[in-house]
């Protein structure tokens, strides 16, 4: 593990990767401070650059984008009680409260010492769990990755958006079918085609997050007349006051900040959950856990409260990259993004991604460290400032986004039928947004496409066509037992809701 | 059964559904993988069994969680301009290059959004361009397909 420490510092403190975690960082915190634009979008708009980098780059500058977008996210839930990403909707509860009382600086450092300390505590976490868990993965056979990704799917729309479970596993569907576009992997038959040569080779992934992600949100901003940047203006004409932390207020952070990481991690190891189920989760333990009067704080601008969330949503966005690193599952819409731009590069991650590309491996993990110092920097001392530049008006932002979601397409083909297929899928896109079909299943089914069906083939072949490869495996039994858990909780649910 | 526009959403996507699996059915396979466990219809065939069946879950089910969009309040003509301004971006792109479709399609977008500060829309579209033409071509050595600027002999 050492040598591996040592290949990551080595990729990870080259002048270029340190640059790239510093845009990336400041990047995703623009966007993350956007309503609406989340960290999916600025990583799609980050792919067209990365083409042009190894695969070790381009991913700790994605990396970067990734956390600085959960980072940016809160300054806006702190400061308008308007949260850039789900994932800092808990941060607001006591975050706004306490810039509504005069300490907006203070509930900022609150939130950038958690974040560090979350981001930081779990990417230990990490450094340890993965090269473990690479091995235990490497006895996983085809059905057990068969399960697992029916696990990844269902868990992803169960968790995606509230209520919409059918909403969701239509999205996960409508993923696979789009992915089987093309010729199969074994026999080189095309399908679905329609003689179309341009479908020969498949729909590019990134035509796929750009036209879902990138090109409907800026779509969507504009039919529904929302402005992203107005939340920027506000936070750049606020008073931050004091940003000093007394040793009170750190005496309780010692206490949350352990625990709360702990939970964000393993929430975040979990297919589909992610950074808003563990902020929520730490908040509610944190609420339990904590004494009567301290718990009477909690929504009025409770230092634990606030740091709570804040420590576990960064630390759950380094949880989401072990089941890629280690699986090549990704657990996350966010971390299916990622998982595609690798694939673009020719890296296949999974249980041999470390031993294959240690470089990549390692420096990623690496990254993260190097990344929460230069957020601390960022947040800071930089937010006022940072928000000026967001005071560009939307009607330069969205054409901005729209010109790199089709330059992201046009430089890697050259071909006017994937940028109007791109417009197509954006204005289905948008139109489904409008009525609530969440679309990272359909991101994550769309990567896990390929897999899915590799791996089914390799399990029906190995059982003549039956089923039982389902349950002959106590691992893979048990993934798909936890799959059905999930599908009756929902049912459960639904049902207590319409009665 | 309430009939709103998510369960006509699902309709859609049942018949959507139905049309996949008709397509999948007619795959053409080996005659050596016809009977195969596994082959290249496989796979579709459940995928289009899955969206029936999830879709037609969503048809008959009561949805307790209705979603009412106000369509008065949306903004349909701005929208289905951009769209249109970007269509033509993707028309004109591989004739009229990558720098001069670019720009015009920016400032374009630009005004039909409602901007008029001319300056601003022109630094950011012309030598906005220019520079993250040079970032890609120049520093990150992405290949940038032009004919316009090559056969003015800017680009090589």
């Amino acid at each position: 593990m050492i040598e591996g420490i040592l290949i990551g510092l080595t990729t990870a403190l080259t002048l270029q990767n340190i640059l790239m975690v510093m845009l990336g960082c400041f990047f995703g915190t623009i966007i993350g401070m956007l309503p609406g634009l989340g960290p999916m979008t600025a990583i799609a708009l980050m792919i067209p650059i990365t083409y042009g980098f190894d695969p070790a780059t381009g991913l700790i500058l994605m990396a970067g984008v990734y956390y600085g977008a959960v980072f940016g996210g809160s300054t806006s839930s702190i400061l308008l009680n308007a949260p850039g990403v789900p994932g800092t909707v808990a941060t607001s509860f006591d975050g706004y409260p306490m810039a509504q009382q005069g300490k907006a600086g203070k509930a900022l450092a609150i939130a950038a010492w958690s974040s560090f300390a979350g981001g930081t505590l779990s990417a230990i976490y990490l450094l340890f769990m993965a090269p473990s868990l690479s091995k235990v993965s490497l006895s996983f056979r085809s059905p057990d990755y068969f399960a697992l990704m029916i696990l990844g799917l269902t868990a992803i729309a169960a968790f995606s958006s509230k209520g919409q479970f059918l909403k969701a596993m239509m999205m996960v569907v409508l993923g696979l079918m789009l992915a089987s576009v093309g010729q199969d992997s074994l026999s080189d038959i095309t399908r679905f085609t329609f003689n179309n040569m341009n479908l020969t080779d498949g729909i590019s992934f990134v035509l796929v997050v750009m036209a879902t992600f990138a090109m409907s949100e800026a779509l969507t901003i504009i039919l529904k007349r929302n402005d992203p940047t107005s939340a920027a203006k506000q936070v750049s004409l606020t008073e931050l006051g004091s940003i000093k932390i007394n040793k009170e207020e750190r005496t309780k952070m010692y206490k949350t900040i352990p625990r709360s990481s702990v939970i964000g991690f393993l929430i975040g190891v979990l297919p589909g959950a992610g950074a808003t189920i563990a902020s929520f989760l730490a908040y509610g333990m944190e609420r339990n856990i904590v004494n009567d009067e301290e718990k009477e704080k909690f929504g009025k601008g409770s230092v634990n409260g606030l740091s709570a969330p804040e420590t576990a949503n960064n630390a759950a966005c380094s949880g989401s990259f072990v089941p890629m690193l280690t699986l090549g599952i990704p657990g996350s819409g966010t971390t299916a993004v990622m998982l595609g731009a690798l694939l673009g590069f020719g890296v296949q991650p999974g249980p041999r991604l470390y031993m294959t590309n240690p470089e990549i491996f390692w420096s990623i993990i690496m990254s993260m460290y190097i990344g929460m110092v230069i957020l601390l920097i960022l947040n800071l001392p930089l937010i006022p400032y940072i928000a000026r530049i967001l005071a560009v008006p939307k009607n330069y932002l969205i054409p901005l986004i729209l010109f790199f979601s089709i330059t992201g397409i046009y430089v890697m083909s050259f071909n006017n039928f994937d940028i109007y297929l791109m417009i197509g899928i954006a204005v289905v896109a948008t139109f489904l947004r409008l009525y609530d079909f969440p679309m990272p299943p359909l991101i994550l089914a769309f990567v896990l496409g390929g897999l899915m069906e590799e791996n089914l083939r390799r399990s029906l072949l190995l059982s003549n066509g039956s089923w039982e490869f389902l349950w002959d495996r106590a691992l893979t039994a048990c993934i798909l037992a936890t799959t059905i858990l999930i599908i009756i909780w929902h049912i459960y649910k639904t049902l207590k809701k319409i009665n | 059964m309430n009939i709103n526009t998510t369960k006509v959403i699902s309709l859609l996507f049942f018949i959507f559904s139905a049309f996949y699996l008709y397509t999948a059915y007619q795959i053409q396979v080996f005659a050596f993988d016809e009977n195969a466990p596994f082959n290249a219809r496989t796979f579709p065939i459940y995928l289009g069994y899955a969206g029936l069946f999830f879709s037609g879950l969503k048809l008959i089910l009561p949805d307790p969680y209705t979603i009412k969009v106000q369509h008065k309040t949306l903004e349909y003509k701005k929208t289905v301009i951009l769209i249109i301004i970007a269509i033509i971006y993707g028309a004109t792109i591989l004739k009229v290059g990558y720098f001069l479709a670019t720009s015009l399609f920016l400032f374009s977008s630009y005004y039909f959004l409602g901007e008029r500060r001319w300056v601003l829309m022109f630094i950011l579209s012309f030598p906005f361009v220019a520079a993250f033409m040079y970032l890609l071509h120049g520093v990150l050595d992405i290949y940038l397909r032009d004919p316009f600027l090559q056969s003015i002999g800017v680009m090589g």
